[in-house]
């Protein structure tokens, strides 16, 4: 079927929250990782920061990652109307 | 739809759960008076498991099937919330629950790399996989590479993929089965490795992924309280409150001040030149082993008859007889002995700091260490990402919206113990820096001297320097110690040991039960019903895979039984293997309408290909076979191959696709399906 430009629009807006997920997801992994030794002169709640990122900190934020994209898209659903209904 | 009510469902399940966990905690109960009254070790070993597995086997039967829907993707109607449990627990096998917090103990900071790997990569199913596949919605990976790339060649690389990844992963897993319930009964590795399989095979080949399903979700519950339980414990005696998790902070500071302590007590470096010596002497005779071994040899000999020459004490020549008679029968022997006394050089290391990041001597080795890490962190994200076993589960749930949410609960479940391991690996390390280190012989603490008897392999304690008192280099711990032994460590009656075996149990025959299904359906479904009999019937379908799943848990067996080597090895192959050649693929394909057949075939044989070739050229199993060895591209470790083969994979499928035609309209209306919950005309 053609698409419509609301289509093309939701497509576009999941690219871009996908987008940016994942550079928050790059920063928490790969960035954090690589400065780990820096970050380890910090002390957060008792720990040096670089262990508490990769230990917890990273953690919590892939699952705040993963629940926001969730919600976002489930509303982005609904705004162009390509959601499910009710169905669970 | 009409007479099935999902929400009335949801409520019959959660109200089933909730009873099932009060009444697991309620058993747990019996049997913790059972103990005070008087029943013996061996028995309590005996209920938790032939309970637990009883209780599986049941799940089982009440969920057998034969309907095609239900067998594949259990009917496609499993909550968010119950989906996350299950693959949690499909997710964490044996060596995320009884390994992992052990190789945080023994190599700090480092041993995160896994943690994180196997956790962030979540977000890359979420954010690139689930939806889409659910809303694709057939029953396998290889079903969407055929219907995406179309024709048969795609599909049978990824029929060949997901079996070489899958059966890699299930060997591990049983031998964790035959590890835990041999240790824990007193019955043989073999026969236990048995009873397992049994439990696994009466609740998937009767019911398929609906049984799976609703046994992993029980299994989560148990291995959740068998994993925090003894921490809890722990955490309330040494941070004194019940959520170590947020306090450990402190314990780690301790931690860092006992290190110093240990790093500059004289004793301690007394053990440590003990161990350098030795390790250099057996440097030394390796270098010319025929003299050395002539001359070690003459000494003793020499020794012997001075003494009886000079009429020495009887009990002064025996020792003399008996050291002669210690010494290695040959040459051979001799190098053996050395080649293991040469290893002690590790011993005579100080304490690495815990939660310091990549330690080396210089600079260099630092960078070096530093990027392994990275390098384990990306091959485990994109190996998550791209395991069948896992990206199957997605298709379970009722709708695209609910398998966004159930990745959310997965990662929630996951997380849960992802991050209470290095809690626990710091306050065990806390426990046995200031309850172990400085007790004398003679009075160990009584978890320690237990366990020095029945598994030397796990836990050693000699005193090298005969002072009668324990210091931390004198103690060797193997990973698995940490979790099998921390109820003991916090004082907690055998019940929680039970208990912890049942977890473990439930972790490695959970994950074992997606493994094997996986592999069956990508035999029956893939590859028999797609490819050689179109027309089969939906029962003879839905025979052959159970008729398959028995075939493949049994050469799983088989191959487990041999023992194959290194496990955490294999494990990382797999994962290499599953990033390379599932997952560019798998996201091109819904991301990018351009990827064609041609650069499917090609850009995945590519990834698989590079990510081979580099591990048989450098892994030391293979070279020593007669593999020709090749120096580290950049340094990496051949466990994170997938760093070079899923970017080469990405490329050729780039490349490839845009010299070659665009695919039909057809393919690139699937793509545009996929990408729409709800595809309705505006």
């Amino acid at each position: 079927m053609q698409l419509s430009q609301r289509h093309e629009e939701y497509w576009r807006k999941n690219l871009v929250i996908t987008a940016i997920l994942l550079g928050i997801w790059f920063i928490a992994t790969f960035i954090v990782g690589w400065n780990a030794r820096a970050l380890n002169d910090i002390t957060f709640l008792g720990f040096p920061l670089g262990f508490y990122m990769s230990a917890q900190g990273s953690l919590i934020i892939y699952v705040v990652i993963i629940g926001v994209y969730a919600l976002y898209m489930k509303k982005l659903d609904k705004e162009y109307n390509v959601d499910e209904g009710d169905l669970g | 739809m009409s007479t099935f009510s999902q929400s009335a469902f949801n409520t019959q399940l959660k109200k089933t759960y909730t009873w099932y966990t009060g009444g697991f905690l309620l058993f747990l109960f019996a049997l913790a008076i059972a103990e005070q009254m008087g029943m013996s070790r061996t028995w309590i070993g005996y209920w938790f498991l032939f309970a637990t597995v009883a209780l599986y086997a049941g799940i089982g039967i009440m969920s057998r099937t034969a309907e095609v829907s239900e067998y594949y993707v259990a009917g496609r109607r499993v909550p968010a919330l119950f989906n996350g449990m299950a693959t949690g627990a499909d997710w964490m096998s044996a060596a995320s629950f009884i390994g992992m917090a052990g190789t945080l103990f023994l190599s700090g900071y480092d041993g995160l790399a896994f943690v994180m790997g196997w956790t962030g990569g979540y977000c890359l199913v979420a954010l690139f996989l689930a939806p889409y596949l659910r809303k694709f919605g057939q029953f396998t990976i290889p079903d969407f590479l055929g219907a995406r790339y179309g024709g048969n060649i795609v599909r049978t690389i990824g029929i060949i993929a997901a079996i070489v990844c899958s059966f890699v992963y299930v060997v591990a897993q049983i031998y964790g089965v035959g590890l835990i319930t041999s240790r824990f009964t007193g019955l043989e590795f073999g026969i236990g490795v048995f009873v397992g399989l049994g439990g696994i095979l009466v609740c998937s080949m009767l019911g398929g992924m609906k049984a799976v399903t609703w046994t992993q979700v029980a299994q989560y519950i148990i291995l959740i309280i068998a994993y925090m339980t003894p921490v809890v414990w722990l955490g309330i005696k040494h941070t004194g409150i019940p959520v170590p998790q947020i306090a450990y902070g402190m314990t780690l500071q301790k931690v860092g001040e006992l290190e110093k302590k240990i790093n500059a007590d004289p004793k301690e470096l007394e053990v440590r030149k003990i161990y350098k010596d030795r390790a250099d002497a057996a440097n030394a005779s390796l270098k010319d082993p025929a003299k050395a071994y002539a001359d070690g040899k003459a000494k003793l000999e020499q020794n012997l008859s001075s003494l009886k020459a000079s009429n020495a004490p009887a009990d002064q020549i025996t020792a003399a007889e008996k050291a002669l008679a210690a010494y290695p029968k040959d040459e051979a022997a001799a190098k053996g002995q050395w080649t293991k006394e040469k290893g002690l050089t590790a011993r005579a290391a100080p304490v690495r700091p815990h939660a310091d990041p990549f330690p080396g001597k210089d600079e260099a080795a630092r960078d070096l260490a530093r990027l392994n890490f990275l390098g384990i962190v990306f091959c485990m994200m994109f190996g998550t990402a791209a395991l069948p076993h896992i990206l199957m589960r997605y298709y379970t749930t009722p709708s695209v919206q609910e398998a966004r949410v159930s990745v959310f609960w997965s990662l929630f479940f996951i997380f849960l113990l992802y991050f209470t391991a290095p809690c626990l690996a710091v306050l065990a390390k806390y426990d046995m820096f200031s309850n172990l280190v400085g007790s004398s012989f003679a009075s160990l603490p009584a978890w320690a001297a237990a366990w020095a008897k029945v598994d030397p392999s796990l836990l050693s304690i000699s005193d090298i320097n005969k002072d009668g008192i324990v210091q931390w280099a004198e103690v060797a711990i193997g990973g698995d110690l940490i979790v099998l032994a921390t109820p003991e460590i916090a004082g907690l009656p055998y019940v929680v040991s039970g208990l912890v075996a049942a977890g473990g149990l439930a972790a490695a025959l959970s994950t074992a039960d997606g493994l094997l299904l996986t592999i069956a359906n990508a035999l029956s479904h893939d590859l028999y019903y797609k490819m050689i009999d179109p027309n089969a019937s939906t029962t003879k379908r839905v025979t052959i895979s159970k008729v398959l799943l028995v075939v493949v848990a049994i050469s799983a067996a088989w191959v487990t039984s041999l023992k194959p080597g290194d496990i955490l090895f294999l494990v990382g192959a797999a994962f290499s293997l599953a990033a390379s050649a599932f997952f560019p693929p798998l996201v091109l394909g819904v991301f990018w309408k351009r990827a064609n057949k041609w650069g499917a075939i090609i850009g995945m044989t590519a990834g698989l290909s590079v990510c081979l070739y580099y591990m048989l050229r450098t892994y030391p199993f293979f070279t020593n076979m007669g593999v020709p060895k090749m120096d580290l591209w950049f340094g990496l470790n051949p466990i994170s191959a997938g760093v070079f083969g899923l970017p080469v994979g990405l490329l050729t499928i780039f490349v490839v696709s845009l010299l070659t035609p665009a695919p039909d309209k057809e393919t690139q209306e699937l793509v545009e399906h996929v990408r729409y919950p709800n595809l309705k005309a505006a």
